[in-house]
């Protein structure tokens, strides 16, 4: 029974985190009418809670083509969403401790180079010392990609929110999406009293796109992290880049605002019925360990917060980007697994790609849905 | 990690009487608060002080301290002071600093003694040097027997105010002015709630004595004020008021204390997922507690002031109540024994709970508490003004958090302390809704800045990368 008050949309994207918002930009700059539902408000959970790294650095290979053209994008993201996010290009950096960690980040400059990328280069000691003279001199070398760098999460919440406002998609916060029924051509989503209409929805649900996936009657392999984050007291600036460690969990920078923001991907505990992660500070330790190996001068250094967001991961680490195989106009791109937040760019004009013509000539056949999907329709 | 059956944070009047009943009845106890010495607020430094002469100047209810700390000092509580506790895990695992270095307790049953701060006032000028609390001007008198050399400008509203002059004026200081910012009508508002009140006619005395020493000491007073700024180049060099409505008074001035009333420290319960309700009649959040002070989080305790301000008396029969049920809990004593232990704790503090709305009524914060015009700094850690708040509250009607990610508000060291129910105030006033309708700050551990090394000093070796 279709309530009279259904209203309808060519597009409706289930989620407001930053992926929903940049598949809403996108669409709707391609002339489709576009409605965002979001169940609790945007950017609630992982798009507010990540560090923000903007890294091609170390990417899985099937990551690299999008990953350099979204990089692209970050270098004028101003003119795509009307501010610049507050993105700084002052490089990443994997450093190498020891000797023994060497030969892995050569290795894997070699792999990039033979397949003709650039942007990975390696560096000896005396150069690192160079571009962060802050780093504990124990330190060898490093893998640096120099265009990489960082945004502020909540400036790029704000900026793709105005910019999707602009572009005219309506944004319904409050909305969470818990029935999905075939109407002739359009899928109609009800979020309690409310319901609306399209013929098609794209799945950025985050943590929750195998629940929302579900509601098709789809059956998505997909796990869940909580990483957890800390950021400390504001300090005079003495590091401009992105510094991650071989063989530990660190992503240590220094913000705009003079703050140091630890990240890494260490692991807190995460309840998806409740919406909520806690900190596990025994497991916390071991970023404040390597951050204090790494810049000595950071021992006293208080801690402001801490915090974890929840998001999606795949058991291949890798996203899930594409059409249903089994369900007509629904689209997915979720698990990001930890680094989504770099590629949003792309990932909005691959789901008009998507959406629109059907069909996209990026390169995203890895990230297919039914790598990760039971049942007989599975791939 | 070491194990206890009871872990008490705070070592003031809940938290010592509660680790008296509870090591009466064998309870493994211990006590970690990050002052010095045993005595809370109320009863900073007692057991130096009580004997010397700033003891008799600091009055009765202060001299009381020095019994009720070495009962706890006797009664066999472990009990660590100088310790922060900045994080507690559900079941419980509880993180500890102290000396430079950061370890975890394990506990059966936790009670939050962490007492109240000072409800947090912004006005234009407030964060420059030379303005302070008036709690925070009688630490100085209590632990270091400070006396400002210069006369000092208080302005605010309560019983606090009251005292602090009268100890100040003890000891040999100089009362500038007294601006009292209580608005005009408050007393009749407040007599409604006298007879409950009569109870503890000796307070109520008390506070009538304190203002007629002040009349007699010539202390000026002015009434009814009710907008305030502090000016200075680099610290405060004077001070404009006026009354509602009223023209502008400029006095020089070099140092001025302020207070506006007492709010449970509920960044704890909250970080433990505790429930919390609005207390309209103190103008903030308090935990919702059984009638032992159990949260609900089961073997989550809150006692003192933490659980509601009621002052000194009723927190320590709040602390025996909150041990007596942890005793209980853990099978120490029979539920019928705790419960006719506890009756004579209920009755007195019925009595003092009784004697709060006449003073919640009497001393209800001024409505330019929680309005602060435009140019005033309210987050004073990110430095974000009235202006920025109100410009974000007018767009899209977002909540306290999301402000916080918009703005920074809230995201400093102090953890929201000091502009938490600024926010909610002026998000509620500009988009029409009551502040709890807005609901306070996400807090997020941990409870005190622990540094990066004291962290890393928790890695277990077996882990290590």
């Amino acid at each position: 029974m279709t309530p009279v008050s259904a209203q309808g949309f060519d597009v409706a994207v289930i989620g407001g985190g930053l992926h929903g918002l940049t598949a809403a930009l996108s669409l709707a700059r391609a002339g489709r009418s576009v409605v965002i539902l979001e169940r609790n408000w945007i950017g609630r959970h992982a798009s507010s809670a990540t560090a923000a790294g903007v890294r091609t650095l170390g990417r899985d290979l099937a990551e690299v083509p999008i990953s350099l053209e979204a990089m692209e994008m970050w270098h004028h993201i101003a003119s795509i969403v009307g501010d610049d996010c507050g993105f700084h290009a002052h490089g990443q950096f994997k450093v190498a401790e020891f000797d023994s960690h060497m030969p892995a980040l050569q290795e894997r400059e070699v792999t990039m180079r033979k397949l003709g990328y650039g942007h990975e280069e390696m560096i000896d000691a005396a150069e690192l010392r160079r571009l962060i003279p802050s780093l504990s001199p124990h330190c060898v070398g490093a893998l640096i990609a120099r265009n990489d760098g960082a945004a502020d999460p909540h400036r790029t919440i704000a900026a793709f929110r105005g910019a999707c406002e602009r572009a005219g998609v309506t944004i319904v916060e409050g909305c969470g999406v818990g029935a999905v029924e075939r109407q002739g051509d359009d899928w109609l989503l009800g979020c309690g009293v409310r319901s609306f209409r399209a013929p098609a929805v794209v799945n950025a649900a985050g943590a929750w796109a195998g629940r929302v996936a579900a509601l098709f009657g789809e059956s998505i392999e997909l796990g869940v992290r909580a990483s957890m984050m800390m950021a400390t007291e504001r300090l005079a600036p003495f590091l401009a880049p992105v510094v991650s460690v071989v063989g530990r969990a660190l992503s240590f920078k220094q913000s705009d605002q003079g703050t140091l923001v630890i990240g890494g991907g260490l692991q807190g505990a995460a309840d998806i019925d409740r919406q909520r992660s806690t900190v596990n500070f025994v497991e916390l330790a071991k970023g404040a360990r390597a951050s204090s190996d790494l810049f000595p001068i950071v021992q006293g250094v208080r801690i402001a917060r801490c915090w974890t967001g929840i998001e999606a991961q795949t058991r291949d680490h890798i996203p899930v980007i594409g059409a249903s195989p089994q369900t007509p106009g629904l689209f997915h791109s979720f698990g990001y697994s930890g680094h989504g937040f770099q590629l949003v760019p792309v990932l909005g004009e691959i789901m008009r790609d998507l959406v629109v013509d059907q069909k996209t000539t990026r390169s995203i056949a890895a990230f297919a849905p039914a790598r990760l999907m039971q049942g007989r329709h599975a791939a | 990690m070491s194990a206890v059956d009871l872990l008490i944070v705070g070592a003031g009047p809940a938290g010592m009487a509660a680790a008296v009943v509870a090591r009466r009845h064998g309870l493994d106890v211990l006590v970690v608060d990050d002052q010095p010495a045993p005595g809370g607020q109320i009863w900073r430094s007692v057991e130096t002080v009580a004997a010397s002469p700033r003891g008799a100047r600091l009055g009765d209810s202060y001299l009381a301290g020095a019994s009720r700390a070495a009962a706890f000092r006797s009664g066999g509580a472990a009990y660590e002071p100088g310790a922060q506790l900045w994080q507690i895990e559900p079941g419980f695992r509880a993180f500890v600093t102290s000396g430079d270095k950061a370890r975890t307790v394990s506990a059966r049953a936790v009670i939050l003694a962490t007492g109240a701060q000072e409800r947090p006032v912004p006005f234009p000028g407030w964060t420059l040097p030379g303005v302070l609390t008036v709690g925070a001007g009688q630490i100085l008198l209590k632990t270091a027997d400070q006396v400002p050399e210069k006369p000092v400008w208080i302005a605010g509203s309560g019983p606090l105010p009251l005292l602090y002059m009268t100890q100040l004026l003890a000891a040999g200081g100089k009362v500038a002015g007294f601006l009292d910012t209580t608005p005009p009508g408050r007393l009749g508002a407040a007599l409604r709630h006298l007879p409950a009140a009569l109870g503890k006619a000796g307070d109520l005395w008390k506070g009538v004595a304190w203002t007629l020493a002040l009349k007699r000491a010539g202390v000026k007073t002015v009434k009814h004020v009710a907008e305030i700024e502090a000016r200075g180049e680099g610290r405060l060099q004077s001070l404009r008021y006026r009354r509602q409505g009223g023209a502008w008074q400029e006095t020089p001035a070099e140092v001025l204390l302020v207070h506006e009333g007492l709010v449970p420290s509920i960044h704890a319960p909250l970080a433990l997922d505790c429930k919390v309700e609005w207390r309209h009649d103190q103008r903030c959040y308090a935990p919702v507690l059984d009638g032992w002070g159990e949260s609900s989080q089961p073997g989550l305790f809150v006692a003192g002031d933490g659980a509601g301000i009621a002052g000194a008396i009723a927190a320590e029969h709040r602390g025996t109540l909150a041990g007596l049920a942890v005793a209980a809990r853990l099978g120490k004593v029979s539920a019928a024994m705790a419960e006719a232990e506890a009756a004579p704790a209920r009755k007195v503090l019925e009595r003092e709970l009784a004697f709060r709305p006449f003073l919640d009524a009497l001393y209800e914060p001024r409505p330019q508490v929680f309005a602060p015009p435009d140019e005033t700094v309210v987050c004073r850690c990110e430095e974000v003004t009235a202006g920025t708040l109100r410009a974000r509250a007018a767009v899209g009607r977002p909540g306290t958090n999301q402000v916080k990610a918009f703005t920074r508000a809230g995201m400093g060291p102090c953890q929201g302390r000091q502009c938490g129910y600024t926010v909610m105030h002026i998000l509620g006033s500009a988009q029409n809704r009551p502040p709890e309708a807005l609901g306070f700050y996400r807090i997020r551990p941990p409870l005190k800045p622990v540094t990066l090394g004291e962290l890393a000093a928790l890695e277990q070796p077996d882990n290590a990368a």
